[in-house]
């Protein structure tokens, strides 16, 4: 019985993982158009990006400078749910992101409409920013980005009640 | 796509899964049977709370009782609001996933009955939204010329329920009852100029209509005042800057809340700022300049509750709408409107009432709280069912975002994993899925819409689309729409 009872958890676990691999993220294949500007194209031309995701870990990974944020969690296949509904067209505020005071400071400046759709987010705070309006620099090498819970956690006691 | 994971599984073919699991309990328990690790999930609606759901559930079918999925995201969303749509793509990838099949075309609750659904299945999940609405329970509302909002949005999204809508648009002044996002996208399609609109998804025979539309001026009406307004500032922001009109506020409706200003959250802060400035402001020149040679106007009138649609006389079309004033009593979102007694009419030959979706029952064998008009819950689990579950506004009641609906939707998903796995949901019995679900259709002269028939529906609205310059141009008529499914 314990054998059959550790295969099912196996089993439920893979496939939950399964699901969750395919619910993540995924795109139409869109043209994407390489910022290359007059640099060659070197691996330390890369930015590295530091993810906290809603357990706490922490991802790392690199994109190019003029990816957006949101740009690199598609290109790194990053398991956000529900991460950048509308496509990095400023109609939802599901890429919210937070970052710390001084890397808040260093990302230019927000505009209206960014600001209209980022005032929707749950968990708004003085450091939030759209993920798809954010761009790499080299400048935000090591930069790192909080993604935020996007609902409050209605998780009550176990038995479900109320 | 091949999914790999740590253990067994090596495909994304939900068939190999199946077999994959059968090697797995067969090599460990022997007596263990396939059926009962294939969980059986059925999902009814294909709006957004339907196919969030669907994301995280390993194996699930969708039905739909119109032949084209997607829910408000088709039929609800502004024509001029195509971002918002996006979230199609994702929907479209679900759908074509091996492990989700859509049914299009099956009314459940006439062509199968819910009972017969959970007989089929582990688990169902209702996800059919709201597709009524609030009265205003006004004297007059059932005159010609008075329309709820969701009819009014179905008509120019093309929803075929709403097809011979045919608003009488041949009068100066149009008033829209409730101030939420609805009301403000219901003004503005009736104000925008037509060489915007045209090129956008938006129905021919709307076009037409508001091509011929004599409706000058929109007054969008609330009982509170502008602190408690419901609509949100991007909404606002597009009528402040819409082409060719120009605003038209009463500047007493704004005493005090300049002063009220400093205490207000950034979001609510900026919005009511941009109001203000809106309503108060003294323009610049440029922007005098722009507001003069407007032909069209709107404005938000304050503390006005309907109370009568009145007539004209000796006819049964509208003549004008009667409003009780009221006064606020308490302040932010708790401030409630109490009448003063006094009285306002205002002529106008359209209202449209905009206070509210609401959920319908589906089927008499599902618990519904008529007074929230939404099934009891916890969590998505359906109250005193068990093996039922509901997801976005059915859940939770008609309001919020479709990013509102994905969280509630992935919330329930989540409730039927861990009932799954604890055993709360009973899966010891195997289910025959849409086996036994598609034979019942059949019998009974129900032909599903399967998603490559809808693809055909989609290819054909969009080339209809390209030779007027609009993204699509729908098929308006679930004739129409079977019609091409079917060939």
């Amino acid at each position: 019985m314990a054998l059959v009872t550790t295969l099912r958890r196996l089993v439920q676990n893979s496939l939950r993982e399964y699901s969750r691999k395919a619910s993540a993220v995924t795109w139409p294949t869109k043209q994407r158009s390489f910022s290359i500007g007059t640099q060659p194209l070197r691996s330390d031309n890369k930015v590295t990006v530091n993810f906290i995701n809603r357990d706490g870990e922490k991802i790392t990974v690199k994109g190019l400078p003029g990816d957006s944020l949101l740009d690199v969690v598609i290109n790194e296949d990053l398991d956000f749910d529900g991460f950048g509904a509308c496509e990095g067209t400023l109609a939802c505020s599901t890429c919210h992101l937070i970052f710390d005071e001084e890397m808040y400071k260093k990302l230019g400046p927000i505009t209206d409409e960014e600001m209209d759709m980022l005032d929707l987010a749950y968990g708004l705070t003085d450091t939030s920013r759209l993920g798809c309006q954010i761009c790499l620099t080299k400048s935000l090498e090591g930069m790192v980005a909080r993604v935020p819970e996007s609902v409050a956690d209605i998780r009550q006691t176990k038995d479900g009640s109320s | 796509v091949l999914i790999y994971t740590p253990a067994l599984l090596f495909c994304c073919n939900s068939n190999e899964l199946d077999v994959n699991l059968s090697r797995v309990f067969a090599g460990g328990c022997g007596k263990a049977s396939l059926s009962s690790c294939s969980p059986k999930v059925c999902i009814v609606g294909s709006g957004p709370a339907g196919f969030y759901t669907a994301q995280h559930l390993i194996k699930v079918d969708i039905y739909e009782r119109l032949p084209v999925p997607f829910g408000l995201v088709r039929f609800g969303v502004a024509p001029d609001h195509p971002e918002v749509k996006n979230v199609i793509n994702t929907f479209t990838q679900t759908a074509k996933h091996s492990r989700c099949s859509f049914y299009g075309n099956v009314n459940v609750g006439k062509n199968v009955s819910i009972t017969e659904l959970q007989q089929a299945y582990h688990a169902v999940v209702l996800s059919y939204g709201a597709e009524g609405n609030r009265s205003m329970g006004v004297p007059g509302e059932d005159l010609a010329g008075v329309y709820s909002a969701k009819d009014f949005v179905g008509w120019y999204n093309g929803l075929p329920s709403c097809r011979e809508l045919s608003p009488d648009l041949s009068c100066e002044t149009a008033v829209i009852l409730g101030q939420g996002n609805v009301a403000l996208d219901v003004a503005r399609i009736l104000l925008s100029p037509i060489d915007i609109l045209k090129k956008t998804d938006i129905t021919q025979p709307t076009l037409e209509a508001l091509a011929e539309s004599q409706v000058r001026r929109v007054l969008i009406v609330g009982r509170r005042g502008p602190i408690q307004i419901a609509c949100t500032i991007k909404e606002l922001r597009e009528m402040v800057n819409l082409p060719d009109t120009r605003p038209d506020m009463v500047a007493a409706d704004f005493d005090g809340v300049k002063e009220a200003l400093k205490d207000l959250p950034r979001p609510r802060k900026r919005l009511t700022e941009l109001m203000l400035k809106t309503a108060l402001e003294v323009p610049g020149e440029k922007e005098q300049e722009r507001r003069s040679k407007a032909s069209r106007t709107w404005g938000f009138r304050f503390f006005r509750s309907p109370v009568e649609v009145l007539a004209e006389p000796g006819h049964s079309r509208i003549a004008g709408i009667r409003l009780a004033i009221n006064k606020l009593e308490g302040s932010g979102d708790g401030a409630q409107a109490v009448l003063t007694g006094e009285v306002e009419d205002v002529p106008c030959g359209l209202v449209v009432s905009s206070i509210g979706y609401k959920s319908l029952p589906i089927d008499p064998s599902v618990p519904f709280d008529s007074r929230k008009a939404i099934v009891p819950n916890t969590m998505g689990r359906v109250k005193q069912a068990a093996g039922l579950y509901c997801s976005g506004w059915l859940k939770t009641g008609p309001t919020g975002v479709i990013a509102t609906t994905m969280n509630n939707s992935f919330d329930t998903a989540r409730s039927i994993l861990e009932d799954m796995d604890s055993g709360t949901l009973d899966m010891s019995a195997a289910k025959p899925g849409s086996q036994s679900i598609s034979a019942l259709l059949e019998k009974r002269g129900v032909k599903p819409v399967t998603f490559s028939d809808w693809e055909k529906i989609d290819n054909v609205e969009m080339k209809r689309g390209e030779s007027r310059g609009k993204p699509r141009e729908k098929l308006l008529t679930v004739e129409e729409m079977l019609h091409v499914a079917w060939t």
